[in-house]
């Protein structure tokens, strides 16, 4: 039996969606499903559709890729958090502002055992900062060790000298076992020690929602009789294998939309372009460069904590199908509050008294839907309020546009309709079938990647640090289960630092490849 | 035809945990691109005030008049400084080494260069040696080097100049020239990893008095409070600092390179709605230099050129510009202090290797 099948499936705040593909990409099944406060019943609906839409052919199934929230979700509600320790090394230097200070108390309460800032560290150039404090290492450990689920660690410089956090993690298999779990701040995020310390903070506080998340889809997919493999998707457009998943959970957090990206660059052929995701509230604008997203260059907040990991570069507006107006037909008021999942009994064309753009669009021809005509008396506000969002929704693509050349547009998402095929400032405008359910078709076709980063000097040795960050990048992808075969860099930064004696530069290194074949 | 000011600035006489975000994004503003991120120094400096207690704002007449003012900034590379934290102890340091040096108490400090981080990171300073700050700075914005402040132009005794890192070394530095003082204290700088702490121009208030520029903290503090959270931001910004819009647009070209520790280069805005078909260019040396149309100044260094989000208000950083951003430039006239020929010689478009002459922002737009 081949296994060349897969299951994309994405858990959303309001719908789990899945599909199946096959190895030519082809649709074989698929079905949107709500979203259920318990989550896994939504993804056992999910799943069990399509399997039954498969029949006999869902033994074919090999892989599952997911894409969710719950680890952003956690985050946002302070729910289901591990404990975690969080070491500094570095000191004398960074005394000034303690590991998780700027925190919101809150946030801090729910994940905070307690932390300490002890010597050890590199300068810029490799130069130790000080000697590495490994007895002070050790009394931390024993003091925390009953009340700790995870230990973070972070040490000055470490994208580019990572010894001491290595050395750390040695420590901390010899205190307390080697089943503690750990997270490096080298293997997190970049230079920027409080924006690196706290993503790894938080992906150590994750290890055990992300583990109950794998363990919740295996027991679905098991009870639907199915042997197969399961990649998570990440915040870039690409997977990683759960064991990966397992030691850097923080890295589902914005997958949804870097997969919906990614899915309307397969249902158009498109590498370049503005893809705009329509939903029932809000509408987001993100940008396709040789098929992947534009990452967002500025730091970014996750539950009031300041990060500094890649994140698709997004702008979202308050605008969506369920958008309800308000005012007149002179001043339409648009938004921003939204009927959301209401929109079948409180939307004007299913009965309803409150008007919405989805019954802006009845009423100006470009839909037809719903149990009632638009009331005569409404329609001229709706019609100008749809007016009026048209030219939100071209702002915005304005703002994402770059450079003078015109990119064409592809409008995904529920509310997709909102986007008119002659809006301006693109090429064109289309409007892919299936392109309800980017986001899980984003997971299946996803590819696997690796990164590497690091400070690297001009000189003899450029070209040979280069090809080292090279292959580490790519070897890294193969672990998270791309094929040797195929593997290539697919990105490289380089980002210059001022005031150095040697011409120096920042190398951000991404490697990527397609699943190998099972 | 640029407007007057029009708003007084009220004088802050404390500054508190509250007040930090306006004076860090006032701070921003006066970088004009340059001077290094305040995000992190906020962080900083709310922590000290919450541990060490509020700052109170002097005018430099408040102090003994032969009580020394010890002018602070960081130097060296921001990317490094916002790796490698300070150990919070650096200033105890230089007061101390200071005091050595010139035997005499430290009564007040006050931030050299106002615009970016070095404009915020003093009040962190002075919350934790509890020390009052000057309500004043040597620039009035931000500059490249360490000579271009107004203590330079009116020839007040720079040396001896210390600096310290968080390890606790320390030199003592009596420089021959402001040329030598640049490179002699870049060298510690490299040895300490990067990133120093540094105080020149130690002077006796008394000294001082006449030859800063007067109101920096108040005037920081203000811009946050007028725009922050406004709907209005450009308009606001513009009736407070008597500045002037030179184009709203996008970022169309970015050209950046660096060169010999410094970031050099130009982006060009491409006007919208009724800008639309304008171009105006910027050049850049670490700060916003020169903006040009059609080959036209319309003004340059030493008055002040912003880069701002036009939503927000927000100054961008020359290293946080990207395409496509939304961006209003806008141009506002330096302190007097600025505009006599002896400071122009340090701090004009020559200075900075332009072939032009400084016209007041005043007179080019006329």
């Amino acid at each position: 039996m081949r296994l060349d099948l897969r299951v994309g499936m994405d858990v959303g705040g309001t719908n789990t969606d899945a599909v199946v593909l096959d190895e030519n990409n082809r649709i074989l099944a698929r079905t949107k499903q709500a979203t259920t406060s318990d989550v896994r019943s939504g993804m056992q609906n999910a799943l069990t559709y399509v399997i039954d839409a498969l029949g006999t052919d869902a033994q074919r199934i090999g892989r599952v890729m997911l894409g969710t929230t719950h680890a952003t979700n956690a985050i946002l509600e302070r729910r289901s958090l591990g404990r975690v320790a969080a070491i500094r090394l570095g000191a004398p230097a960074s005394l000034s502002l303690e590991p998780m200070e700027s925190w919101p108390d809150d946030l801090r309460e729910a994940v905070c055992v307690d932390a300490c800032i002890l010597e050890g560290g590199h300068y810029v150039d490799g130069r130790r900062i000080s000697p590495l404090d490994e007895d002070g290492i050790r009394k931390f450990l024993s003091s925390v060790a009953n009340t700790v689920d995870a230990i973070a660690i972070t040490s000055i410089f470490s994208p580019t000298s990572p010894q001491d956090e290595e050395r750390a993690r040695e420590i901390v298999s010899e205190v307390l076992g080697s089943n503690m779990a750990v997270t490096l701040s080298h293997e997190i995020g970049s230079l920027g020690l409080l924006e690196r310390e706290n993503a790894t903070i938080l992906n150590a506080a994750l290890f055990g929602v992300i583990g109950q998340v794998i363990t919740a889809t295996q027991d679905v997919i098991n009870s639907a009789g199915l042997v197969v493999e399961m990649l998570l998707a990440q915040n870039d457009g690409t997977l990683m294998a759960l064991d990966f998943a397992r030691r850097f959970p923080i890295l589902t957090i914005g997958s949804g939309p870097a997969n919906s990206l990614r899915g309307a660059a397969f249902l158009t052929g498109l590498t370049n372009s503005i893809v705009v995701d329509v939903g029932g509230t809000s509408t987001d604008f993100g940008v396709l460069i040789n098929g992947y997203p534009r990452e967002s260059a500025a730091a970014v907040e996750i539950g009031g904590v300041r990060t500094n990991f890649r994140m698709p570069d997004l702008l979202s507006i308050a605008i969506g199908g369920g958008t309800i107006v308000s005012g007149t037909a002179a001043q339409p008021v648009v938004g921003p509050l939204s009927v959301g999942y209401r929109l079948n009994t409180d939307a004007l064309i299913y009965g309803g008294v409150t008007p919405t753009l989805t019954d802006a669009l009845v009423a100006e021809g470009r839909l037809q839907l719903g149990s009632h005509t638009v009331p005569q008396g409404e329609e001229e506000k709706l019609k100008s309020a749809l007016h009026s969002a048209t030219e939100s929704i071209a702002d915005a693509i304005d703002r994402v546009t770059v450079g003078n050349a015109l990119l064409p547009l592809i409008a995904v998402g529920g509310g997709s309709l909102l986007i008119p095929p002659d809006i301006a400032g693109v090429s064109r405008v289309l409007h892919p079938e299936n392109g309800d359910i980017a986001n899980a078709i984003g997971a299946a076709i996803a590819w696997v990647s690796g990164h590497w980063e690091g400070v690297v000097a001009h000189g003899d040795e450029f070209n040979q640090a280069v090809a080292n960050g090279r292959a580490i990048a790519c070897r890294r992808a193969i672990e998270a289960g791309a094929d040797p075969q195929l593997v290539e860099v697919v990105d490289q930064t380089e980002t210059p630092l001022s005031y150095l004696s040697t011409p120096t530069v920042r190398l951000v290194i991404k490697a990527a490849g397609p699943l190998s074949n099972l | 035809m640029s407007k007057k000011r029009i708003t007084a600035i009220a004088q802050i006489t404390q500054i508190n945990k509250d007040d930090v975000e306006d004076l860090a994004f006032g701070c921003a503003l006066l970088g004009t691109g340059g001077g290094g991120s305040v995000g992190g120094s906020i962080l900083e400096v709310k922590s000290a005030i919450r541990k060490f207690g509020p700052v109170s704002v002097v005018q430099l007449e408040d102090v003994a008049a032969d009580g020394l003012v010890m002018p602070i900034c960081g130097i060296g590379a921001p990317t490094i400084s916002f790796e490698m934290l300070n150990n919070g102890g650096e200033a105890h340091l230089l007061r101390q080494e200071v005091e050595r040096v010139f035997n005499k108490p430290v009564v007040a400090i006050m931030a050299s260069e106002i615009g970016g981080s070095n404009g915020v990171e003093p009040v962190m300073w002075a919350s934790r040696l509890g020390l009052p700050i000057v309500d004043a700075d040597t620039m009035g914005r931000a500059f490249p080097e360490v000579q271009m402040g107004s203590f330079f132009v009116r020839g007040l005794p720079l040396t001896p100049i210390i600096l310290v890192d968080f390890q606790g070394n320390s030199v003592t530095i009596t420089p021959t020239s402001g040329e030598s003082a640049e490179s002699e204290s870049r060298a510690f700088t490299i040895a300490a990893g990067g990133v120093a702490l540094m105080a020149d121009y130690i002077n006796p208030a008394a000294t001082m008095i006449g030859n800063v520029i007067v109101g920096s903290i108040s005037n920081a503090i203000a811009m946050g409070r007028a725009v922050r959270g406004t709907q209005e931001p450009i308009a606001r910004l513009t009736e407070l600092l008597g500045a002037q819009a030179l184009i709203t647009g996008k970022i169309s070209e970015i050209e950046r390179h660096t060169h010999g520790g410094f970031v050099r280069g130009s982006v060009t805005i491409s006007g919208t709605g009724i800008d639309s078909g304008r171009q105006v260019r910027i050049d850049i040396q670490n700060e916003n230099l020169v903006a040009k149309e059609n080959g036209r100044i319309l003004a340059s260094v030493p008055d002040l050129i912003s880069v701002l989000d036009t939503q927000t208000g927000t100054a961008i950083a020359t290293e946080e510009i990207k395409y496509a951003m939304r961006v209003t430039a806008m141009a506002w006239p330096c302190d007097p202090l600025w505009r006599t020929e002896r400071a122009l010689q340090t701090v004009g478009p020559r200075a900075f290797g332009y072939d032009i002459d400084y016209v007041p922002i005043e007179d080019s737009l006329r």
